[in-house]
């Protein structure tokens, strides 16, 4: 078979997109020779300084390359404060799913606290039998639990909604998402020694920085999946995610994650924070507003290529990005190279995991003409991923919160990679 | 103990472990009661019935005298912004297309909402310092301000949670695929 037939015979879209399996082993090979057969050869290898002498001594705590100072994180805060607002992750410079802790998108209200694990306290009370108080130590004993997730700010993506595509990149317009693998204690584990009382019907949970962060809950979802954290990523969760207690409400808006942890209170209603009244609703062109709108929906976003990942000419490439639901696992993850007009399927990457980020790869054939890719997801409830036009016609453009919308990456001749809206 | 003698003598009792509410016992319990008395400082979340307003009370006046002390240079003279959060006016401008202008007046629902935020998190310097007086004055001045109260009217545990806030029936709650 000729190289290109057998390129034709893996398209599953247009624009160059190819059946992921064409990197493996044939597939590769066919279309690798091609590649080596035209570029220049390899200068001769040269016997480095770091082959011949004694490399660093040990540490107690690693550190990434000093070459890898760029992969950091961007961040903004309010006027006059220093850590009131947020840090975003730089997902164009990651792969894989598990966000390097120090990486992880930050949300403050009011700084990062400089909380004593010793002296910082848990109370569980309100429609309780007995309300109790657990220590860390105390917290440590009780058996715990690991999973993957996603946390996502409800914020995340909702520059997509200005009326022109700024230009800017996946960290700047997707970063406040990350996820981690967390660990730690059920609530439902803690609120069964308190005792609920049977008119408990939400739950408040209230952080210990300056700001007193607060949100309710339905208590439906501390008695399913909530999980109180005290690792992430195996370590103890870091200050900015919390430390040394982090509430984990897999798939819920990022806000509702309450970090540094002090109070679980059970209420017949909700409590009405400043946080779910005044913020985290989504306004509509009628005037009102939608409210306690908790998991977030099905969504996914191309991070190789993006903008600032240059194109280096015509040839064979992977195309591949990140993809969540707040409702299940990730069902496919569609890619386009035209616009939308045409779709292939990406492969998914395993594990698959429920409220968690799956990583989709596809390969893709540049012919050095203009591209311009999208990604969408579909969630295991069938719950597909909107256009920029389908979300704005269903909430308008002024929401700020829980933007899913399908991203376009316009890749031009000269291989620059930008945001615009197709 | 013959095998049969053991299944007949234990396995009712381990039955009765997995099925008794007495299972939750299995847990390691390592938590300390405390009393409700002990537990009033960190209990500060209002409800928006007014559940868990102290004692005190503020009238705008009171109000007007610290939020020029305490919040004017970052919310503006009379909440009007700049630079941080506007707090006033903005009512009529949430439906339609425009860039709304979302304050207390223009938004928030419940007047509760403003003693328990207030009270956790402001001045953002030195949270959970002002009195529950001071607390009621300055949610009695933005009130105010927005045109929601009277010039004279005084902020108290049974005065507030019946404010009547113009944005109140403003939210529908959300429902998948509706």
């Amino acid at each position: 078979m000729t190289e290109m037939s057998r390129s034709e015979s893996e398209q599953v879209a247009g624009n160059g997109l190819l059946h992921r399996r064409v990197f493996l082993a044939g597939g590769a090979a066919a279309m690798g020779a091609g590649a080596v057969a035209s570029g220049a050869g390899a200068a001769p290898l040269a016997v480095e300084p770091w082959m011949k002498i004694p490399g660093a001594p040990f540490n107690g705590y690693g550190q990434p390359s000093k070459y890898e100072e760029k992969v950091a994180r961007t961040w903004a805060s309010a006027p006059g404060t220093g850590g009131t607002g947020s840090s975003r992750t730089p997902h164009h410079l990651l792969n894989g799913t598990i966000t390097p802790s120090g990486l992880h998108y930050e949300r403050s209200h009011s700084g990062i606290p400089d909380i004593n694990p010793d002296t910082h306290r848990l109370l569980v009370h309100g429609l309780v039998r007995r309300p109790l108080v657990f220590t860390l130590d105390d917290l440590t004993r009780y058996p715990m639990e690991s999973r993957i997730a996603f946390v996502e700010c409800a914020g995340n993506s909702g520059g997509l909604f200005a009326k022109q595509p700024a230009n800017a990149n996946v960290q700047a317009i997707h970063g406040l998402l990350s996820c981690s693998e967390w660990t730690g204690v059920k609530l439902s584990v803690l609120l069964q020694e308190a005792g609920i009382e049977p008119e408990a019907k939400w739950v408040l949970a209230e952080g210990a920085d300056a700001a007193g962060m607060s949100r309710s809950f339905p208590i439906e979802k501390a008695l399913d999946d909530a999980m109180i954290c005290l690792y992430q990523n195996g370590e103890r969760v870091r200050p900015s995610n919390g430390y040394p207690l982090r509430l984990l409400l897999p798939g819920f808006e990022g806000n509702m994650n309450v970090k540094w942890l002090r109070r679980i209170k059970l209420t017949a209603g909700p409590t009405m924070t400043k946080d779910e009244t005044s913020k985290y609703t989504i306004l509509l062109p009628s005037g009102k507003a939608l409210q306690f709108v908790f998991p977030l929906e099905g969504k996914s976003i191309i991070t190789h290529p993006s903008p600032g990942l240059t194109v280096r000419g015509a040839g064979l490439y992977e195309i591949s990005g990140l993809a969540w639901s707040g409702y299940g696992k990730i069902a496919k993850v569609e890619v386009s190279a035209d616009g939308g007009k045409s779709w292939g399927l990406a492969a998914l990457q395993e594990p698959v995991l429920s409220k968690s980020v799956t990583r989709f790869r596809m390969a893709w054939q540049w012919d050095g003409g203009a591209a311009v890719l999208q990604s969408r997801a579909t969630d295991e409830t069938g719950y597909a991923q909107p256009s920029r036009a389908q979300l704005i016609a269903l909430r308008g453009d002024r929401g700020i919160y829980h933007n899913n919308m399908i991203q376009s990456w316009a890749v031009e001749g000269n291989g620059e990679v930008k945001n615009v809206y197709a | 103990m013959s095998m049969r003698k053991f299944v007949v003598a234990v396995a009712p009792a381990v039955l009765l472990v997995l099925t008794s509410p007495a299972f939750a016992q299995q847990s390691p319990n390592l938590g300390k009661p405390i009393s409700p008395e002990d537990l009033v400082s960190w209990d500060i979340s209002i409800g928006p019935d007014g559940t868990g307003l102290p004692p005190g009370s503020g009238t705008v006046q009171q109000g007007e005298a610290v939020f020029a002390a305490k919040c004017q240079a970052c919310h503006g003279a009379k909440g009007a912004g700049q630079p941080n959060d506007r707090l006033v006016g903005g009512q009529g401008s949430l439906p339609g297309d425009k860039p709304p202008v979302k304050t207390i007046g223009s938004y928030w629902p419940y007047a509760t909402t403003l003693f328990d935020y207030i009270r956790r998190a402001m001045p953002l310097n030195e949270s959970k310092a002002l009195t529950s007086d001071e607390v009621y004055g300055v949610v009695a001045y933005l009130l105010n301000l927005n045109g929601i109260i009277a010039e004279g009217e005084t902020m108290n545990a049974q005065s507030l949670p019946k404010v009547a806030m113009p944005n109140r029936e403003g939210f529908i709650t959300f429902a998948r695929g509706k």
